[in-house]
């Protein structure tokens, strides 16, 4: 994206900034080869429909994506092959880099469904949500994000969250106002909440997670699975080991295994196992059920 | 069959319209309640267009990458806009984000608007030449089949296109009474708190009057005070006549045709054509 600014001192290059090395030259064409070969994947009105329903939609999950870049598709007469969505959306991902924006994918901590969120890649901070938040709510939010970053289960307490007012340095909000606005970010699909603790949302891991990693390094958790960024999750509890794992990932890493075993230092894995179809049903029910063990067959979708 | 029942249908309609701008402009601002920001107007009167050589002058001396650039933020400006529906002001646009590629600026919009029709199928659209005022407007086809995907539902549009049917039924203007009752009938009462749309009132005179769907205005000699609804600029830009009378043909059992006027008003502007499948749009 951004220009690259000339090396004078590359391999086998003389000081003059006129003649370009030999490696830069190839670079150079290799660009070029790509920039040729994306723009053979141009955008068409189904690409465009399949953005228009994502900037209305901010997230979907993966079946209802490919469900609507067939319909896309099939809308406007372009040919259609199921398995192609991932290039289907690097032709709108490739557009729309420019302007800091791209369709990203991320799994969801709590069903275990991968999901696809439009978002804002700037580097600056919290951009994407400055035009609908004040500052006072930025830095309510900001202070959210603190206590469920920091915290073990990857929750934060609607409690806990009402006492960070105290320390604000922006216009202190009130009780209803922090609550109002709480309620909103769940609207906006910033956090979820269940039973007065505030989460992640899926769409704002996603979007998010390349702010969180570098604002919060020391303090992030990584899936030892799927090596993305963790909030909820299960942890080794072998001090010198300390593993974490999303319970979606625990559920698919130790099904069928009768005895579940840490898969970093091998000591027995002394949590509860959720089970595949218990994790599907666990947007409406909230539990973690017993492990049960099915088949794959039996995979319930929502 | 009750005019709530439509509402769903009419969030679709609202949500997925295309039209080609007007090309006849509605009566400049006449905006009663006029509380836009009005700080930056100064500067668009300061502001001259550049021309052609000037522009082409501004260009050599850039790089693609700078322009490139520039243009990207002028979309990402827009979009943030846009997703409030407040259109934008090219005083606005000039001062925070164009700046000092002020004289290139026509080539920067030229770009931005391709930009918005090739990746995201919208219409840059000016809804206002005297005051320089843009808004983004959809221009994919309705599509025969709906979307898999079920939009967050928007309730506001549905009670908006209740009220623009209503002025385009009547003539196009119609007295601020008629509107109020159309709403209490359907259950919104202006006066009360609504759970949903929270202020009715202000929401139908501040919110929609900003966003250009609708005009308020005084009616003159009028005492108590009296206002009048228009169409607005976004209205005319986003919303179908045509869909609107062919919805009231279903409601009323009637061929759309029966009602000569509004027919002819839905029909006539030129491009006014909604079968068309010709996606390439005009410049």
């Amino acid at each position: 994206m951004a220009s690259r600014s000339s090396s004078s001192t590359a391999a086998g290059g003389s000081d003059s900034p006129q003649k370009p090395t030999k490696t830069k030259r190839t670079r150079r064409k290799r660009r070029k080869a790509r920039a040729v070969g994306d723009m053979s994947r141009q955008m068409g009105e189904s690409h465009r429909r399949f953005l228009q329903t994502m900037m209305v939609s901010g997230v979907i999950d993966e079946q209802a994506a490919k469900a609507l870049y067939q319909y896309c598709c099939e809308t406007h007469h372009t040919q259609y092959a199921p398995d192609k969505l991932e290039d289907f959306i690097d032709t709108i991902n490739s557009r729309l880099q420019p302007m800091f924006m791209q369709i990203r994918k991320g799994m969801s901590e709590n069903n275990g469904l991968q999901y696809y969120a439009l978002v804002n890649m700037a580097e600056t901070d919290i951009t994407r949500m400055s035009s609908d938040y004040a500052d006072n709510e930025l830095e309510l939010f900001r202070k959210t994000l603190d206590l469920i970053v920091c915290s073990e289960n990857g929750k934060a307490s609607s409690t806990d969250i009402l006492n960070s007012t105290d320390s604000m340095t922006t216009r202190k909000m009130k009780k209803s106002e922090t609550e109002h606005l709480l309620s909103r970010l769940v609207h906006d699909k910033w956090l979820s909440e269940k039973r007065g603790e505030y989460t992640l949302s899926t769409r704002c891991i996603i979007e998010m997670e390349p702010y969180i990693r570098t604002m919060y390094q020391d303090h992030i958790k990584v899936c030892h699975i799927c090596r993305n960024i963790a909030f909820q999750c299960q942890i080794c509890e072998n001090p010198t080991c300390g593993i974490k794992i999303h319970n979606p990932c625990v559920a698919r890493y130790f099904k069928g295994k009768s005895e579940p075993r840490c898969p970093s230092c091998d000591d027995f894995w002394p949590h509860e196992i959720p089970g595949i179809c218990c994790l599907f049903s666990n947007a409406v029910s909230g539990h973690i059920r017993p492990p049960v063990v099915r088949d794959s067959q039996t995979l319930v979708h929502i | 069959m009750t005019f709530g029942d439509s509402l769903p249908f009419m969030r679709c309609v609202a949500m997925t319209q295309r039209k080609r701008p007007s090309s006849t402009q509605s009566s400049s601002q006449r905006r009663h309640t006029g509380n836009l920001v009005a700080q930056d107007e100064d500067d668009d009167a300061t502001f001259t267009q550049p021309s052609t050589s000037q522009v082409q002058r501004g260009l050599e001396k850039l790089t693609p990458a700078q322009v490139d650039q520039k243009t990207a933020e002028v979309v990402q400006y827009f979009l943030v806009k846009d997703q409030k529906k407040m259109p934008v002001r090219r005083a606005d646009l000039v001062k925070h984000v164009v700046k000092d590629y002020r004289n290139i600026y026509p080539e920067i919009l030229k770009r931005a608007a391709r930009t918005f029709d090739q990746v995201f199928g919208l219409k840059l659209v000016e809804i206002d030449p005297k005051n320089k005022m843009y808004i983004l407007v959809n221009n994919l086809e309705t599509p025969d089949k709906a979307s898999p995907v079920r939009s967050p539902s928007n309730p506001k549009m549905g009670l908006l296109l209740a009220i623009l049917s209503v002025i385009f039924m009547k003539g196009g203007v119609v007295r601020e009474n008629l509107i109020w009752n159309t709403l209490r009938k359907l259950r919104v009462d202006p006066g009360e708190k609504h759970e949903e749309f929270g202020d009715v009132r202000k929401m139908v005179t501040d919110e929609f009057v900003r966003q250009r769907y609708l005009e308020y205005v005084r009616i003159p000699h009028t005492e108590p005070i009296e206002h009048e609804f228009r169409w607005g600029q976004r209205a005319d830009a986003e919303v179908s006549k045509a869909k609107i009378l062919e919805f009231m043909g279903e409601l009323h059992e009637q061929d759309p045709k029966t009602w000569t006027q509004q027919y002819r008003q839905a029909h006539s502007l030129p491009n006014s054509s909604q079968a068309s499948t010709s996606s390439s749009s005009q410049r």
